[in-house]
């Protein structure tokens, strides 16, 4: 049953890892601006021409 | 007439549409920018949403400052080389396509690199290389295409704050911490005196230590201080049973892991701290793109134009405005902000004061005259000599005022802390009480009892009752466009017993669309003329008279001349017809003496002439807000109202009519006094509320208890306050009180739910049976119940409002 030092281990090293991925994304400035990002991921990269289906419109969305 | 709405911005195309390319366009700014984005192909800006532009409105020689190398170097956030880097604020993004738009820059201008928005904030950054493009022209590309930098005063402090994140990060550890210790916890919460768990035990316990250490010492000390400083000023705040909590929580459980005695309370203690945590980053919404901390600096220019003669030569340059002195000389534009005291030297200054005192009509001052800073010049190009320095005037001195400086808010004790008191020395007493009674009892359950007593009723539930309640009731406000600071200005709302108003884009509009016309009746043709000449003008009274005016004929003037801040001259066939100021119309009049009295042509009017016979003039009255009457009315129940304005008495009758009888009025206000008012008020222990507008309007808007601004445009100047409430909602003030009060007492009915949490866990505490089990399962499920009763509350009272 020592096995369970190792795993505790590996456990603990394994929720560091997150931890610490998530204070540098906070520090980054990650989370200074959520609503932006989830607009600008809807773009096209390239315009689409003389095909309106595909540019289909975004909702009108406002920020609170 | 059908209407033609522009595919660019969406306003209705008045002057009949500017056909280009299949669409229909309001003006030729809004087709300019159609045109540069279609030729550089980013017509997929019109893709994205319906007429999402915004028409430009460029003022010639307005960023001519920006040449100047000591604002670029303020404005700048990094210069080296030829990357520069610029953030600006953009009051005019509002949609997807802002976004797209703005970030697609660099397909507009090869020397732009990057950009990027902030759309909450309405910021755009851009790297650009200034070799090929100054910050002048990168400015103006941007005001070409509708998105108008917002430059004021206040970019030239450069002062960048940091930006605070230590609560995520203290949240981010508690949640952490609390996560892992609920999974070392667990075996023992059901499993006693099993083989392989008496061996592992010890070294869960102890990892379970070392993950509490940081939410306790990190997460958790804010909680310490706020105690400490409490009790130092002899308050019993909701923090201090909090700390205790935290405090015994740590020491019993540590106790209990070195005499290995138990499993000790980690898991509840880190919960406990998550929780609280939790309710605060909840009670923190923000509005970014909102500041309520202005004051005079974002209402200022940068820079001004200062003359200066050079060999006998007279030459313009742009200054800063800190660096004017007395005695310089500085040209001010039309629609230009005078910055500081000053002497007028030439020109005809009409400046509108109605921000900084609340005086409805622009004023005429003549050469010699003494202007205020902060009036806004309406009309041609003036001359003055400064009297003082930006600091040093008399509107900027208002901001020396204490009022200023302190802090509103500490001031004021919450509801939560209210009840703190009382619920400490509650708890104490029960805690000593059992504790003795348990020392005759079975003294070694003593010091068990107490301490548990102490952990149980931890004021979790009720620290969160406020936080959650008027969290999510900032968030509906919010919805129906009242911003508020934070949740405090909800709980001072419910206590207010006095509403004080301003006047002057207050209780008024600042849309001038009340207007009436008196004199001789005007013949068809004449009117047919009138439209179609002031059709063919772009001055703001030209376009706000030909919005209300008939426009069944228009017939188009042969002859159209335009005397900038004087008037029109235009003529058709054998009419011919004067349209503009008083003095402009009164030159070669024949019946002069049908002119107005003196008084009348203070108002805001524009007269006209035909065929050298004076006819008339239009007068723009402001309009009273609506739902004015129904507001006052129901407010006047059971709160006093007061109208405060610097205006002076003319509209008193009026308002009279309109307002309940009660209504107390006091005109000619300058700011001091407005500050003073409310002083007085409060000096009488009211709870006093000042709606105002204007920067006449900071000073008792900082003094009061809530101060709320009206405000047409919110991306636009407000002064300091405690509040912003977009002017479409004003009829809905009364609302907001009944809100506030009711969210007062959801906050009580929670506290009564908490308590009966508490009574259960005491029970346990007391009879000597508190297991760590016990606190894990009691402590989160009241915290959760409270955020849903809470959330639920609100949501119902946010429904009741839309009705």
């Amino acid at each position: 049953m020592s096995i369970i030092y190792m795993l505790l281990a590996i456990s603990v090293v394994v929720a560091l890892i997150f931890f610490v991925a998530f204070i540098v994304s906070v520090k980054e400035g990650q989370y200074d601006d959520v609503y932006t990002p989830s607009v600008r991921m809807l773009f096209d990269d390239e315009l689409i021409k003389n095909d309106p289906e595909k540019n289909q419109p975004v909702n009108k969305e406002k920020s609170n | 007439m059908e209407k033609i709405n522009c595919f660019h911005c969406g306003e209705e195309c008045v002057d009949g549409p500017i056909n280009y390319s299949e669409k229909s366009f309001c003006c030729t700014g809004c087709k300019t920018v159609f045109e540069i984005l279609n030729s550089n192909d980013l017509s997929y800006y019109y893709d994205l949403e319906k007429a999402p532009g915004i028409s430009p409105k460029i003022r010639e020689g307005k960023y001519d400052f920006l040449e100047n190398p000591e604002i670029i170097e303020k404005l700048l956030e990094f210069d080296h080389g030829d990357s520069q880097i610029v953030s600006f604020v953009i009051p005019a993004i509002h949609c997807s396509s802002c976004i797209w738009i703005l970030e697609n820059l660099k397909k507009l201008h090869n020397a732009v690199k990057s950009s990027q928005v902030d759309f909450p904030k309405k910021k755009l950054r851009i790297s650009f290389s200034s070799k090929d493009l100054s910050l002048k022209e990168l400015v103006l590309l941007l005001a070409r295409i509708g998105y108008e930098p917002n430059i004021s005063l206040e970019n030239f402090e450069g002062e960048k704050k940091g930006i605070d994140r230590s609560l995520i990060y203290k949240l981010g550890v508690a949640g952490f911490a609390f996560g892992n210790i609920m999974f070392l916890s667990f075996p023992e919460y059901f499993e006693i005196n099993e083989f392989w768990l008496d061996q592992f035990k010890h070294i869960f316990r102890w990892l379970m230590f070392s993950f509490s250490l940081p939410v306790v010492f990190y997460s958790g000390k804010d909680y310490f201080i706020s105690a400490y400083k409490g009790l130092r000023s002899g308050i019993l705040n909701i923090d201090v049973p909090i700390a205790l909590g935290i405090a015994v929580l740590f020491l019993r459980s540590t106790a209990e892991i070195i005499t290995d005695t138990g499993t000790g309370f980690f898991d509840s203690l880190s919960g406990l701290v998550f929780f609280l945590l939790l309710g605060k980053f909840f009670q923190q919404k923000t509005y970014s793109f909102l500041s309520f901390e202005r004051d005079y600096k974002s209402y200022f220019p940068i820079a001004v134009t200062r003359i200066f003669s050079e060999t006998g030569q007279q030459k313009e340059e742009q200054v800063p405005v800190y660096k004017i002195q007395k005695g310089d000389r500085v040209i001010i534009r039309n629609e230009e902000l005078i910055p500081m005291d000053a002497i007028l030297i030439k020109g005809d200054a009409k400046i509108d004061y109605s921000f900084v005192t609340g005086e409805a009509e622009p004023v005429k001052r003549k050469r010699g005259d003494r202007l205020y800073a902060g009036g806004r010049q309406q009309g041609s190009i003036i001359e003055v000599e400064a009297l003082k320095p930006v600091q040093q005037s008399y509107l900027t001195e208002l901001w020396s005022d204490e009022v200023f400086s302190k802090d509103k808010s500490s001031a004021f004790q919450t509801l939560t802390n209210q009840i703190s008191k009382r619920f400490t020395f509650g708890v104490l007493s029960i805690a000593f009480i059992s504790a003795i009674f348990w020392m005759y009892y079975e003294p070694a359950k003593a010091w068990n009892v107490f301490t548990a007593v102490l952990i149980i009723a931890c004021p979790c539930a009720i620290a969160l009752a406020a936080p959650f309640t008027l969290g999510n009731l900032l968030r509906i406000f919010g919805r129906y466009h009242l911003y508020l600071k934070d949740t405090t200005v909800i709980e001072q709302t419910a206590k207010i017993d006095t509403v004080v108003f301003d006047k002057t884009g207050t209780i008024t509009s600042n849309k001038r669309d009340n207007i009436k016309y008196e004199g001789i009746e005007l013949t068809e043709e004449e009117k047919e003329l009138l439209s179609g000449s002031l059709r063919a003008s772009n001055h703001p009274l030209s376009r706000a008279l030909y919005r209300v005016l008939q426009k069944n004929n228009i017939s188009t003037p042969e002859v159209f001349n335009e005397y900038v801040g004087q008037g029109l001259e235009t003529s058709s066939k054998d009419l011919s017809l004067k349209i503009g100021s008083a003095a402009f119309v009164k030159k070669n009049v024949a019946n002069a003496s049908f002119f107005a009295q003196p008084e009348e042509l203070e108002k805001t009017s524009v007269h006209i002439s035909s065929n050298e016979q004076y006819k008339g003039c239009f007068t723009f009255h402001n309009s009273y807000r609506e739902h004015l009457s129904s507001l006052f009315n129901s407010l006047a129940g059971d709160k006093e109202l007061i109208i405060l304005s610097g205006d002076n008495d003319g509209e008193r009758e009026k308002l009279e009519q309109i307002l309940p009888r009660g209504t107390r009025m006091f005109f000619n206000q300058r700011p001091g006094d407005k500050l003073q008012f409310i002083k007085d008020l409060q000096n009488q222990n009211r709870k006093v509320m000042m709606v105002g507008d204007g920067l006449n309007d900071a000073g008792a808007l900082a003094q009061s208890d809530v101060g709320i601004v009206i405000s047409e445009d919110i991306n636009v100047f407000s002064p300091a306050c405690d509040g912003i409430l977009d002017a479409r909602k004003f009829g809905k003030i009364h609302d907001f009180f009944g809100l506030s009060s009711k969210a007062i007492s959801v906050i009580k009915w929670s506290f009564i739910l908490s308590l009966c949490y508490n009574l259960i866990g005491l029970g346990f505490a007391v009879s000597g049976n508190l297991m760590p089990v016990v606190a894990a399962i009691l402590m989160p499920l009241s915290s959760i119940s409270i955020v849903g009763f809470t959330t639920l509350a609100t949501q119902i009272l946010g429904k009741r409002l839309k009705n």
